[in-house]
């Protein structure tokens, strides 16, 4: 269990994290999604005790982290934001020395084992770390996290920087991993929460602005209705063919590429039904459709709308 | 106990698995065999007969300081610095350790260095005694006085590396600071009357000195622990500023 009361952290006049409160339960998945700079480095250094919170506190398992910091260390495993590696170690060089470090007790051989079964480190298990491609690197990183098998995970933007198909594998060994701790994870890729997490916290601008479960952010990114709509033909009749369909509230030509092909955003009520619609008088215009799908919300969309509807509330309120 | 073993492998492994410390020990060890034949020489050209505490020992191992001062830093500039620029300190910091016992390793581990690099010139009054017996007291003390002033120099490049992760930025405010606590009083005339007590007082030289002359004085020897102790609780707090500014 993560608990983080009040947290605020200030550098100088910068408020980087403002009066931060959360709680992880335990054998949950959370996401710490917002953008760069939203502080959630800052929390996660909070939480692991390397910076300390100018106000409030936070616990991991009940023990406070300023109280009691070696035993609230021994129960996380971090990987931190900038994987920190030592290049001139072997694979299994570093992990056994993090397993000893981490006072694994009397079975580091099978512990380094383990984490590189787990992590798919076994074939490099002799080569020197400063030789690894990314995706390699940020698997040691997370062997590192897991050796000491912890029952709280906390992991900085685990995926950064990864080629798609790392990304893939990374998410799928931290589902994995969710059966056997709590975890935290952060990320700026909207994606990412939906595809691993259970529950998400929205930070910006080191304030917490939203908390949800991962079928309500789905629904808050659905939520507007947004259709793209790809289509060969004559801009203005395509247009004015848009607009008369039933259900659209209003359309705009967002890209004209050169093959003549126009993207259109439309917008409308209800997004599926008019998708329906909307293939059928394309179609029956005879213009060649390429593309129609809902327009999901960007991270930046899913702000304005969130601060949106807080401020829709407030006045109704 | 286990732990902190661990840690002290890892910083003795960072010297010796990598070339930097055997090339500082050739040059270390070439410049001090090169002042020990030419001080030998000088002593048998001029001086033979005469006290050879005087005009051998005290003399070799003043030259002996002079490229222990060059080497330091090379040493120390790494130990923290370079785990602030890989971001490894994150690592060590939130790994169930104490402040201390991470301080404990690097110090330990540059110490381990120097009593390679100083136990190699224990060969040059082992030659001298097989021709000639002389008083080895004199010798143990130099070789006491060699320790804590080492002891006391690696505790101010391992403070200067905590500030930075910049090497060579801890290596060079190191070979400054380190070199004028060694000058600070050699020339009193310079130093205003009211000062060059505790100007003395300050100087490395000044409290190395007797050693040289063989006479172990408690209050030298308090001074090199207490500097010490002092960049130990100085590079401790220099550690613990990350918490309050942000910066690793």
């Amino acid at each position: 269990m993560i608990q983080a009361d009040h947290l605020t952290k200030e550098y100088g006049l910068f408020r980087a994290v403002d009066d931060v409160s959360f709680r992880v339960e335990r054998g949950e998945i959370v996401g710490l999604l917002g953008p760069n700079g939203s502080g959630k480095t800052t929390i996660m250094r909070m939480l692991t005790g390397f910076f300390a919170p100018t106000s409030g506190s936070c616990s991991i398992d009940g023990v406070d982290i300023r109280k009691d910091p070696l035993q609230a260390r021994r129960l996380i495993g971090y990987l931190p934001e900038r994987v920190a590696l030592y290049p001139d170690m072997s694979v299994q060089g570093f992990l056994s020395f993090i397993a000893k470090v981490r006072g694994v007790e009397g079975r580091v051989a099978s512990a380094v084992e383990e984490a590189m079964d787990v992590c798919g480190l076994t074939s490099m298990r002799r080569r020197q770390i400063g030789k690894l491609s990314k995706g390699y690197k940020q698997r040691v990183g997370i062997a590192q996290a897991i050796i000491h098998q912890p029952q709280i995970l906390i992991l900085d933007e685990p995926t950064v920087g990864l080629d798609p198909r790392q990304i893939v594998e990374i998410r799928s060994l931290i589902r994995t991993l969710s059966g056997l701790a709590t975890v935290l994870l952060s990320t700026h890729i909207l994606p990412e929460v939906s595809v691993t997490c259970r529950r998400v916290l929205i930070l910006d601008q080191g304030k917490l602005i939203a908390e949800d479960t991962v079928e309500g952010l789905t629904e808050k990114t659905a939520g507007r209705g947004e259709t793209s709509v790809r289509v060969s033909g004559p801009e203005a009749a395509v247009l004015a063919a848009v607009r008369e369909t039933t259900g659209v509230e209003s359309a705009e030509v967002t890209e004209r590429a050169r093959a003549g092909i126009l993207t259109l955003t439309v917008r409308s009520r209800s997004g599926s039904a008019v998708r329906s619609h909307l293939v059928r008088v394309l179609v029956e215009r005879g213009w060649e459709v390429h593309e129609v799908s809902p327009r999901l919300l960007s991270l930046e969309d899913l702000f304005v709308e969130i601060l949106e509807r807080s401020g829709r509330e407030e006045r109704t309120a | 106990m286990k732990p902190f073993l661990a840690l002290l492998a890892k910083e003795l492994r960072g010297f010796f698995a990598s070339p930097l410390v055997y090339f500082v020990g050739a040059v270390f060890l070439a410049l001090s065999g090169y002042y020990f034949y030419t001080n030998l020489n000088a002593f048998i050209t001029f001086g033979f007969g005469e006290s050879i505490v005087e005009h051998l020992w005290q003399r070799l191992y003043a030259d002996i300081v002079r490229v222990v001062i060059t080497v330091i830093p090379l040493v120390t500039m790494r130990v923290y610095a370079e785990e602030k620029h890989l971001g490894t300190v994150e690592l060590l910091y939130t790994a169930p350790l104490r402040d201390f016992e991470i301080l404990a390793s690097k110090y330990l581990a540059c110490m381990s260095v120097f009593a390679l690099l100083i136990g190699a010139t224990v060969l040059y009054p082992i030659l001298i005694y097989r021709v000639e017996a002389f008083d080895l007291s004199h010798v143990g003390a130099i070789y006491l006085g060699l320790f804590l002033l080492i002891s006391a120099m690696v505790s101010i490049g391992i403070f200067l590396s905590s500030l930075t992760e910049t090497q060579l930025i801890a290596a060079v405010f190191t070979f400054g600071s380190i070199l004028l606590l060694w000058n600070l009083s050699w020339n009193e005339a310079a130093v205003p009357g009211d000062w060059l007590g505790l100007v003395s007082q300050i100087c490395a030289y000044d409290h190395f000195e007797p050693f040289a002359r063989g006479v172990v004085d408690l209050k030298d020897v308090a001074y090199f622990l207490a500097l010490t102790t002092l960049m130990g609780w100085l590079t401790m707090r220099s550690m613990e500023s990350r918490q309050w500014s942000g910066r690793r």
